[in-house]
């Protein structure tokens, strides 16, 4: 199943809906980060409320996103990881080291604009077209 | 019911004649029991008394207590029937357990009412001793059914209050408090085991899903110690949480643990730690945006 990819402003949003397979997920990688470039996106964010199980290549799958799109210009985010989840993942090590998290997509798209804000600040970022 | 352990050596030919001789023996006995039941109980409650059992009651209660159960106690005898005394044990237990009474007073008071009856019974059939060892052999059996029934009916109350009590602590001992909106508490007190690990860092999970809060408090000043198994525990409960998206600090690490958690090369590079709560809070707050000033300074300036 193909995960819709959604542009909000400056941002991608990746919300899965049902459990993915390898592929699914490979696809979902290849797709984000061709449109980082496309869309000169500077936040992304994949919402896995859906989910409810998450393996070690899922995990793995996410944090290549994360570090891909970094590559690529743009802070990716990982939103709404269930508590078992969160639990079983760390249970198992898989814990998205150097990948942000954030509670829901709310939270998400807050801490996205407060990292365009900090790298405005110190200058490094892009100037904000908004 | 009655019959039953009897000695080989009075074992007749016929055990319908048997059973139905120990019938008359112990309606016999119950007779007697309640004849002088007066004496008796008085008597018992005196040796109470006079052993220092049941020293948590006062002699008044003593002998109201003594009353009812010498009545069970008969009336058991008479029926054959545990279930009135079984109950009564338990309500006696559920009564008395609270007040401090122990394992080996009840079962005492128990043993000693059974000497009691037992004397009366020899000072009753002294003359005829074949008579008193049929009794005796009615009686005894059934006695120590009864201090069976009574000593058993106490243990299992009381285990009934050990298991409640552990499940109330348990239920207790992981309170996650909200204190500002959007920061959690979550203050441990005493010892960490793999269960208690296990329920906390759920418990914490769920707190945080339901309270959207963004930081949260880890407050250990009340854990004793700490060795690798906890505290890879908390490192854990630490990620899970900031795969939430919450921030966890931790707070009240005393000089030992910190001490501890050196030598045994634990790593905790990836928690933030602050000296005690209050400064754990501050932290959060500053995490959150929050600044807490006093009122003078809030008053509007002329």
């Amino acid at each position: 199943m193909e995960v819709p990819i959604l542009k909000q402003g400056h941002y991608l949003i990746a919300s899965i809906q049902s459990a993915l397979t390898d592929a699914d997920l490979s696809q979902l990688r290849e797709a984000l980060i061709e449109r980082v470039g496309r869309f000169r996106a500077r936040g992304v964010i994949v919402d896995v409320t859906a989910l409810d199980v998450m393996d070690s290549f899922a995990v793995r799958t996410l944090r290549d996103i994360a570090h891909m799109a970094r590559l690529r210009g743009a802070e990716t985010v990982i939103v709404g990881i269930q508590p078992e989840v969160a639990f079983a993942m760390v249970q198992l090590g898989l814990t998205l080291k150097g990948v942000s998290t954030a509670l829901d997509l709310e939270e998400g798209l807050l801490f996205l604009d407060q990292q365009a804000q900090l790298r405005i600040e110190r200058g490094t970022g892009r100037i904000d077209r908004g | 019911m009655a019959t039953k352990g009897k000695d080989a050596q009075s074992v007749p030919a016929d055990p319908q004649a048997q059973s139905e001789s120990t019938a008359a023996l112990l309606r016999e006995l119950v007779a007697h029991l309640r004849q002088n039941r007066t004496q008796l109980r008085e008597e018992w409650a005196r040796r109470i008394t006079r052993a220092q059992l049941l020293t948590a009651m006062t002699e008044e209660e003593i002998f109201a207590e003594a009353t009812s159960v010498y009545d069970n106690y008969v009336e058991a005898l008479e029926t054959g029937t545990f279930e009135a005394l079984q109950a009564y044990a338990r309500n006696l237990s559920e009564r008395i357990i609270p007040r401090g009474v122990e394992t080996h007073e009840v079962v005492g008071i128990v043993l000693l009412l059974r000497d009691v009856l037992a004397r009366s019974l020899f000072a009753k059939y002294h003359g005829d001793f074949d008579k008193l060892n049929r009794i005796l052999d009615a009686y005894e059996p059934a006695a120590n059914r009864i201090a069976n029934t009574v000593a058993v009916g106490f243990v299992q109350e009381r285990e009934r209050i050990i298991r409640q009590q552990q499940e109330a602590i348990r239920e207790l001992s992981t309170p996650v408090l909200q204190v500002r909106e959007r920061l959690l508490i979550l203050p441990i007190i005493g010892v960490i085991d793999p269960q208690r690990a296990r329920q906390l860092t759920e418990q914490l999970l769920r707190a945080i899903r339901t309270n959207r809060a963004k930081v949260v408090v880890i407050d250990i000043t009340g854990v004793a110690a700490m060795d690798s198994n906890v505290a890879n525990h908390l490192v854990q409960t630490v990620e899970a949480s900031r795969l939430l998206g919450a921030t966890v600090i931790v707070t009240g690490l005393s000089p030992e643990i910190a001490q501890t958690l050196v030598t045994i090369g634990v790593d905790l590079s990836e928690m933030a730690t602050v000296g005690d709560l209050q400064g754990g809070i501050e932290e959060a707050e500053r995490l959150l945006g929050y600044k807490v000033l006093p009122l003078e300074e809030l008053t509007p300036k002329a």
